[in-house]
């Protein structure tokens, strides 16, 4: 059955987007933090779903191209099939496989879409799209329709450079995850990672060590681009909330400490150095953006901080001779998660912004490290665990304690990292040799490598 | 059923997307060119009886006269042929541990004995890990590790200011090997001369 709701509040169509043209993006735009709020009291939109208990199942067929030269052709293509590839990350609907598509005629415009022969495949919509060459790049139309009911659930129109198509793609799938489900989708977050591909070598060391430098993707791996030329160490990467910086540790100085890249103006902060030629790791960025919480051995052994975004006002969170590292904020900022040997082994506690109230999360694990907060509505730390010879990741319950695996044995798996919408983890495993990244859903399932070159370390996803 | 759709000229989510990529398309991420190597303090001439006290008894530096040649050779060598083939030798430990053992500690009174010798050279320890457990804890084991050498060097009477630490976690292995003869060696804290 194919129910057609009301539902207000949400703008269906709006022209004239803001995929400006602009000759060269890039890199490509940072992820909004958070999709602008639709602007106007509404129109009417309304939502395509299955049968009762059944997955809405949807077709993408590949754009029509209105302008007859091969880049609008292949732009059309591009757009579909990455289209395609979104909608099915984020498991929210069925996608029908592209390839049972052929032998149904291409519609040649919005009004000769052939909705029987749809219905025959047994999809409930049908996303069609145009892209036609303008004189700023391109323009690009799309409507979601109701095979059923030949109307329109969802439309949108988009302006601007043809320099990425991906982009049109990852917005698409961003808005009709909004407009059908009111779920934040990830098609434009990225990742951001450590990776050793590129061969270089550190000078003046003994035995040619190798460097590593932040890299960042989008989501599913496309667009690789270095962010660092440190031709050191550099590692720990983690977004700011609004997607504008990447703060990491960087031995470029010789002692590790705190920098802040902030890729989209090209230019970089430093921390003060710690005193007493000591070292800072690991920043980690609160959920407003305000401040930094990291771990340093400034004080003698490791320790947890907080300071403000440029790496003033230093106050002391932990004071323990035992390991504290890895600080993780709660969405609400108000407490952290962090590791620590204070009982022998490394195991996961928890404890407010003010350092008090402090309370060990791990029981059951003989080693828990590398905490990460999930995004709300979720209340969850996935973490690193050892299980047999190799590492897994696992994922506990904040206020239940309830541990559940979401990988098993497969390589070793390390420093899981949440997407923005707390629905898919990146993280690293040895499972096809080297290090490299894989994203998973929250259950585990759905595992997928989005690096292949080198050694990649270190995932963060944006905010 | 749906309503006549009216279009909204306004527009929407992608308006701060627009606006950077009116940043990005003028310039590229760029970080700064790669500074000058680490800055290590003055390497003086401390002398090393400077506040021995000693916990235990030390084994004094051989005072046989090391042949002339050779003795040369290590005080002239440059800072990277004197780390190749240092006469400071790394430091083991065992899984999870920053404890000095008996063998260790024999390890560090000999390059105490060297440091005594060559009052002039400026040290960084760095502590590092096995590739098992997390990147991160392993960056706090190896500074621990790094710490626990430079204590005892300490208390053989060894200046602290000569004396810098610094953790490459498991990010740098001696020996690139998956079993536990790697990962013994690679359980280490190394010995670096920084300045001479």
């Amino acid at each position: 059955m194919i129910a057609i709701s009301r539902s207000i509040g949400i703008l269906t169509l709006a022209a004239g987007l803001g995929l400006v043209a602009m000759a060269a993006p890039e890199p490509a735009p940072p992820p909004p933090q958070t999709p602008a709020a639709p602007q106007q009291p509404s129109d009417i939109t309304t939502t395509i779903s299955g049968g009762p208990g059944a997955p809405t199942r949807l077709a993408v067929p590949d754009f029509i191209a209105r302008s007859a030269d091969t880049e609008t052709a292949a732009v059309a293509k591009t757009i579909a099939q990455v289209l395609f590839d979104d909608l099915t990350f984020e498991r929210e609907f069925a996608l029908i496989p592209r390839d049972t598509y052929g032998t149904i005629a291409a519609a040649r415009s919005f009004e000769d879409v052939p909705f029987d022969r749809w219905r025959e495949l047994g999809a409930d919509g049908v996303i069609v799209g145009t892209v036609q060459k303008v004189a700023a790049g391109i323009h690009v139309e799309v409507r979601l329709l109701n095979v059923r009911t030949h109307t329109q659930a969802f439309g949108k129109e988009y302006d601007g450079s043809a320099a990425n198509p991906r982009l049109y793609a990852h917005t698409v799938s961003d808005d009709l995850h909004m407009s059908q489900r009111g779920l934040r989708g990830v098609a434009r977050s990225k990742v951001a990672f450590a990776s050793d591909r590129d061969g270089e070598r550190m000078a003046n060391t003994i035995e040619a060590r190798s460097v590593r430098e932040i890299y960042i993707a989008d989501y599913d791996g496309a667009g690789q681009k270095r962010v660092t030329t440190g031709r050191s160490l550099n590692i720990q990467p983690n977004w700011s909330p609004d997607g504008r910086s990447v703060a990491y540790t960087s031995y470029r100085r010789g002692l590790p400490n705190i920098f802040v890249s902030n890729i989209y103006q090209g230019t970089l902060d430093e921390f003060p150095k710690a005193p007493n030629q000591k070292e800072n790791f690991q920043p980690t960025w609160s959920p407003d953006g305000t401040r930094v919480a990291f771990w340093s051995t400034r004080d003698g052994n490791s320790e947890l901080y907080i300071a403000n975004r440029d790496g003033s006002n230093v106050r002391r969170l932990t004071d323990n001779p035992g390991i504290d590292e890895s600080p993780t904020w709660s969405p609400s900022g108000a407490q952290l998660a962090f590791v620590s040997d204070r009982t022998g082994s490394p195991q996961l506690y928890t404890v407010g912004a003010d350092g008090l109230g402090l309370r060990r999360l791990t029981t059951g694990d003989a080693y828990a490290a590398r905490p990460t907060w999930s995004p709300l509505p979720f209340n969850e730390i996935a973490y690193t665990a050892r299980v047999g010879p190799g590492y897994d990741i696992k994922v506990i319950d904040v206020g239940s304690g309830q541990v559940r695996t979401l990988t098993f044995g497969e390589g070793t798996n390390e420093s899981p990292a949440w997407a923005p919408n707390g629905r898919h983890l990146a993280f690293t495993s040895t499972r096809l040799g080297k290090v490299q990244i894989f994203v998973m859903g929250r259950d585990g399932k759905n595992v997928k490598p989005i690096t292949t070159a080198g050694n990649n370390y270190y995932p963060d996803w944006s905010k | 059923m749906m309503q006549a759709v009216r279009r909204m000229g306004a527009v929407v989510a992608v308006a701060s997307l627009a606006a950077a990529v009116a940043c990005a398309g003028k310039k590229p991420p760029v970080a700064r060119p790669s500074p000058p190597p680490p800055v290590t303090t003055a390497s003086g001439t401390t002398a090393p009886s400077r506040s021995p006290a000693p916990p235990e008894p030390v084994a004094e530096p051989t005072i046989v006269p090391a042949e002339p040649v050779k003795e040369d050779a290590i005080a002239s060598a440059s800072l990277d042929d004197l780390n190749r083939n240092s006469p400071l030798k790394p430091l083991f430990f065992e899984y999870d541990s920053s404890d000095v053992s008996t063998e260790g500690r024999a390890v560090l009174d000999a390059n105490a004995a060297a440091l005594k010798k060559y009052p002039s050279w400026t040290i960084t320890i760095e502590g590092h890990s096995d590739e098992r457990g997390t990147a991160e804890y392993n960056l706090a084991l190896g500074e621990r590790r790094a710490l626990a050498a430079r204590t005892y060097l300490i208390s053989l009477g060894i200046p602290a200011d000569r004396l810098r630490t610094v953790s490459y976690g498991k990010e740098f292995p001696f020996d690139a090997g998956h079993d536990e003869p790697a990962y013994a060696k690679n359980r280490r804290a190394h010995f670096v001369v920084t300045a001479k």
